[in-house]
C-alpha cells in the first residue's frame, strides 16, 4: 500500500527524518510511533505532500507519489481546527469538494456521515456554538468523507471525551474492516497497541524498531511469570538462582504475589511443577512487555533516551 | 485551478455575507454623502454674512449715498445726523453697524471707520471695503472723463483655464481638478491596500490559530491557498467600492434633483452672464462653481478609472502578498507589529510624499523615479495620472508593478507554505530569510 524508502528531511538547523525506510500493509492498521519530535509529524506531511523530502521516495499502491493520490488519503493532523463562524455543513462540503468530490457528491457523503454519527442538527451551527469534542466528531467526518483508501490519523484521540473517543474508535474499525488502511500516529504508545496490526518506532529522527506488533513482542519476551497466590509466601532458596530469579515474593499471610523470570531453557511448566506443591495458585500469567516497554529498552540500547531537541 | 476557485469563492462568500460588511456597504456612502452635503452647506453659507445685518451710514462726504449696495446680508441705511449724535443713539448690538464716511479731498478717501458692538469679521469689513473701493474707482474714471456708458462696457469678468498642449492639439485642463481627482485616487488606493491587505493578513492568521490550515493544505497546494484568499478578498474590496460608487451616484443625484432648492440653481446659471455691480462682489463663488463644473468635464476619467482599477489591484496585489506571508509567520495578531512596520513605510512613505510633493511638481525626475518603482507606484502615479503622463511612462510603471507583484507574490509563497505550519515559535527576520531557501 505504502512503501516509504530512505526518507531523509532537514530543517535549517535539525534533522527531522534521517534514512527512515517502512512497508504499510494494504487493509492493516499502522502504528507510527514515537516520542515528540521523533520525526513522526515530519513523515506525516511528507506522505501527504505537505512537505517534499530532501531524498528518499514514497510509493503510493506501488506508484510514485503524486498529487493524484491525495483524494485517496484523508488526514486529521494533530493540530486540528475549523473555522469557527462558518456553518458546519458548508464548512465540512467545502472541505470534501478541496479534496476533489463535486458538489452534489459531497453533499450525499456529508448527509451519510452526519446521519451515521446523528449530527444531523448541526448542519446550520457555527464551529463556535459546538463544543470541543463536537469539533472534534465535525473533523473526523472531514477526514473520512472522501472515502479514503489510507487514513492518516496523528493523535486522533486527544481531546474526545471517553464516549466519543469510543464511538470514533469503532468508526475506524469499521472502515478499516472495509478495507481501509489506516496509519495511527501518536507518543501515547499505549493507546493504540492494542489495535495495531504492525508498528514502527521512530526516535531521535531515526526508525529503532519495526514489524509486526505479535512478532515484537513476542522478540521481547523475557519470560517472566506473575503468580497470585493464597497462603503464606513459600521459601524457594533452593530453585532460586538456577531455574529462575525471584522477582517478588510477598504475602500479607492470605494472599501473595511472586514474580520469577526464568532462566536458561526452563519452561513455565517448570515452574508450575516447583510450585504446585508449595501454594495454592489462583492465576498465572507471562509477563508480556508493552510496547512502551519495549520502546524504553529498544532507546536505552541504543544509548540515548533524551527526546530529540528542535 | 477548480480548487483555486473553491477557495476564493469561500473567501468573498464568507466575507461578503458578514454584517459588518453589509453595514460598512451601506453605510460608508451616507457618511460620504452627509459629509458631502455638509461642505456643500458650508461653501454655499460661508459666502453669506450669518444673518441680515443693518448698516447705517453717515456719510458726511455725500459721495455715496444710495450707491451702496444690499448685499451679503448687508442692508445699508442712511442717516443725515452726525457721527456723535449717531453713536449715542443708535444701539449697535451684533446686528447694527455703524459705517462713518468723513469729507474728504479729492478721491483720497481716508477715516472711515465701522463702528460695532462686537468686533467685525472679514466678511464684512470685506464686503464694505470692496463697495467702498469701487465707488471710488469709478468716481475718478469718470472724473477722469470716461463715459458712464462706456464704464458699464468694461466691466468683465475672467476666468483662466489651463491648457495642455498635447501631440493631438490643444486640450482642456485644470490643474484644480487633477489636484483632487489625482488626491483622491491615490487615498483611496492607500486606503484600500492598507484595509485589505491586513484582512488578508488576519485571515491567514486566523487560519493558522484555528489550525484549519494543515487539513486544507492536505489538499491543496499552500499557494493556491495563499492566492485563492488574496484574490477572493480583491473580489470583496472591488465589490464594496463597486457599490459605494453606484449607491453615492445614485443618492447624489436624488440629493441634488430633490433638495437643492430651483431658485438657488438658477440663480448659479444666470450669474456668470449678469454684469451689474451686485453680481460683481458676489462673483466669486460662482466662478468657482462653473469652473468646477467645466474642469470636471475635461479629465479623461476613461483613462483615470482604468488606471484607477489598475493600480487599485496592482497594489493591493503586491502588498497583500507581503501581508500574508506576515500572517503565516506570527501565532496572533499582537506579534505582527515587527514585520508590519517594514512593509507599511513604503506604503505611507508613498503617500505622504503623494499629497506633500507630487501633487505639487508631478512631473519632477522624483515623481517620475517614484511612479516607477512597484511599492510606491500605485500610489503616486495615481497622482500624476490627471495631470497627464505620457503612455510609455505608464505603461512602463504598469509592467515594473506587475513584475513586482510576481516578485513579491514568489517570496510569499515561500515564507507563507513554511509559516503557517511552524507553531508557537517566534520567527525572526532571520528565520524567514531562511525559509526563503528551504526545498
Amino acid at each position: 500500500m505504502l512503501s516509504i524508502r530512505n526518507i531523509v528531511k532537514q530543517y535549517a538547523n535539525h534533522t527531522a527524518l534521517d534514512g527512515v525506510s517502512m512497508e504499510i500493509e494494504k487493509g492493516s492498521i499502522f502504528g507510527l510511533l514515537g516520542p515528540n519530535g521523533a520525526g513522526k509529524t515530519s513523515l506525516i506531511r511528507i506522505i501527504n505532500q505537505i512537505t517534499a523530502p530532501d531524498s528518499g521516495e514514497v510509493f503510493f499502491n506501488g506508484e510514485k507519489l503524486n498529487p493524484n493520490h491525495i483524494s485517496k488519503i484523508g488526514y486529521l493532523p494533530e493540530e486540528r481546527g475549523l473555522y469557527k463562524k462558518m456553518e458546519i455543513g458548508e464548512q465540512v462540503l467545502y472541505l470534501a469538494q478541496l479534496k476533489g468530490l463535486s458538489r452534489p457528491m459531497a453533499i450525499q457523503c456529508v448527509k451519510y456521515w452526519f446521519e451515521k454519527l446523528e449530527i444531523q442538527s448541526w448542519w446550520h451551527k457555527k464551529v463556535e456554538e459546538l463544543s470541543k469534542g463536537m469539533q472534534q466528531k465535525v473533523q473526523f467526518v472531514a477526514t473520512v468523507l472522501h472515502d479514503p483508501e489510507l487514513l492518516i490519523l496523528d493523535e486522533p484521540f486527544s481531546g474526545f471525551d471517553p464516549i466519543n473517543a469510543e464511538t470514533i474508535k469503532n468508526e475506524i474499525l469499521e472502515l478499516n474492516q472495509k478495507g481501509t488502511t489506516i496509519i495511527f500516529s501518536t507518543h501515547r504508545m499505549e493507546s493504540v497497541e492494542e489495535l495495531c496490526d504492525s508498528i514502527a518506532l521512530l526516535n531521535k529522527s531515526q526508525k529503532i524498531l519495526d514489524g509486526k506488533v505479535k512478532d515484537i513482542k513476542h522478540s521481547y519476551r523475557t519470560d517472566t511469570y506473575k503468580i497470585n497466590f493464597s497462603g503464606p509466601a513459600p521459601s524457594l532458596n533452593s530453585e532460586a538462582g538456577t531455574l529462575f530469579d525471584v522477582i517478588e515474593n510477598t504475602s500479607d499471610g492470605e494472599y501473595g504475589k511472586l514474580t520469577v523470570k526464568m532462566l536458561k531453557d526452563y519452561s513455565s511448566n517448570d515452574l508450575l511443577k516447583i510450585l504446585i506443591p508449595k501454594i495454592s495458585i489462583h492465576g498465572f500469567e507471562e509477563v508480556i512487555p508493552s510496547i512502551n516497554d519495549i520502546f524504553i529498552t529498544k532507546v536505552k540500547e541504543s544509548g540515548n533516551f533524551l527526546p530529540h531537541e528542535h | 485551478m477548480n480548487k483555486i476557485l473553491l477557495i476564493i469563492s469561500r473567501e468573498y462568500l464568507s466575507r461578503v455575507k458578514k454584517k459588518s460588511f453589509i453595514i460598512m456597504t451601506f453605510l460608508v456612502p451616507l457618511i460620504i454623502m452627509a459629509m458631502y452635503g455638509l461642505i456643500g452647506y458650508l461653501i454655499l453659507k460661508g459666502n453669506e454674512i450669518s444673518g441680515p445685518k443693518n448698516v447705517i451710514v453717515i456719510d458726511e462726504s455725500g459721495v455715496f449715498k444710495n450707491k451702496l449696495t444690499n448685499d451679503a446680508g448687508l442692508n445699508f441705511t442712511y442717516l443725515n445726523i452726525s457721527i456723535n449724535e449717531a453713536k449715542k443713539n443708535i444701539k449697535t448690538d451684533g446686528n447694527n453697524y455703524l459705517l462713518y464716511i468723513p469729507k474728504f479731498e479729492g478721491n483720497d478717501l481716508s477715516g472711515v471707520e465701522l463702528f460695532s458692538e462686537k468686533q467685525a469679521g472679514f466678511s464684512v469689513t470685506g464686503t464694505i471695503e470692496k463697495q467702498l473701493e469701487y465707488i471710488i474707482h469709478e468716481r475718478r474714471l469718470i472724473q477722469a472723463g470716461i463715459d458712464e456708458k462706456l464704464l458699464s462696457n468694461l466691466k468683465t469678468n475672467i476666468v483662466v483655464d489651463t491648457k495642455k498642449i498635447t501631440s493631438t492639439g490643444e486640450e482642456e485642463g485644470s490643474s484644480g481638478a487633477a489636484f483632487g481627482i489625482g488626491l483622491a485616487c491615490s487615498i483611496l488606493i492607500y486606503m484600500f491596500i492598507f484595509i485589505y491587505g491586513v484582512q488578508v493578513m488576519r485571515g491567514v492568521i486566523e487560519e493558522k490559530t484555528n489550525r484549519i490550515v494543515e487539513v486544507v493544505i492536505s489538499s491543496v497546494k499552500p499557494f493556491q491557498l495563499m492566492m485563492g484568499k488574496i484574490i477572493g478578498i480583491a473580489l470583496v474590496g472591488l465589490t464594496q467600492f463597486l457599490l459605494w460608487v453606484v449607491l453615492s451616484t445614485t443618492v447624489t443625484t436624488v440629493i441634488s434633483k430633490q433638495l437643492m432648492p430651483k431658485t438657488q440653481l438658477e440663480q448659479l446659471q444666470k450669474a456668470p452672464i449678469a454684469a451689474t455691480t451686485v453680481q460683481h462682489a458676489n462673483n466669486g463663488t460662482t466662478d468657482v462653481l462653473s469652473g468646477a463644473l467645466k474642469a470636471i468635464e475635461t479629465i479623461n476619467f476613461p483613462l483615470i478609472i482604468g488606471c484607477f482599477l489598475f493600480y487599485f489591484l496592482g497594489g493591493y496585489l503586491l502588498y497583500s502578498a507581503f501581508f500574508a506571508a506576515i500572517g503565516s509567520a506570527v501565532d496572533s495578531e499582537t506579534e505582527t507589529q515587527q514585520f508590519m512596520l517594514p512593509v507599511t513605510m513604503p506604503l505611507i512613505f508613498a503617500f505622504i510624499f503623494s499629497i506633500n510633493f507630487v501633487v505639487n511638481n508631478p512631473d519632477s525626475p522624483i515623481s517620475f523615479w517614484m511612479s516607477m518603482i512597484p511599492l510606491f507606484s500605485p500610489v503616486v502615479m495615481m497622482v500624476r495620472i490627471p495631470f497627464g503622463v505620457p503612455t510609455w511612462e505608464i505603461i512602463l510603471s504598469m509592467g515594473l508593478l506587475v513584475a513586482g507583484f510576481f516578485l513579491t507574490v514568489w517570496l510569499a509563497a515561500k515564507i507563507y507554505r513554511t509559516g503557517i505550519l511552524m507553531y508557537g515559535k517566534r520567527a525572526s527576520w532571520k528565520e524567514l530569510g531562511k525559509w526563503l531557501f528551504y526545498k
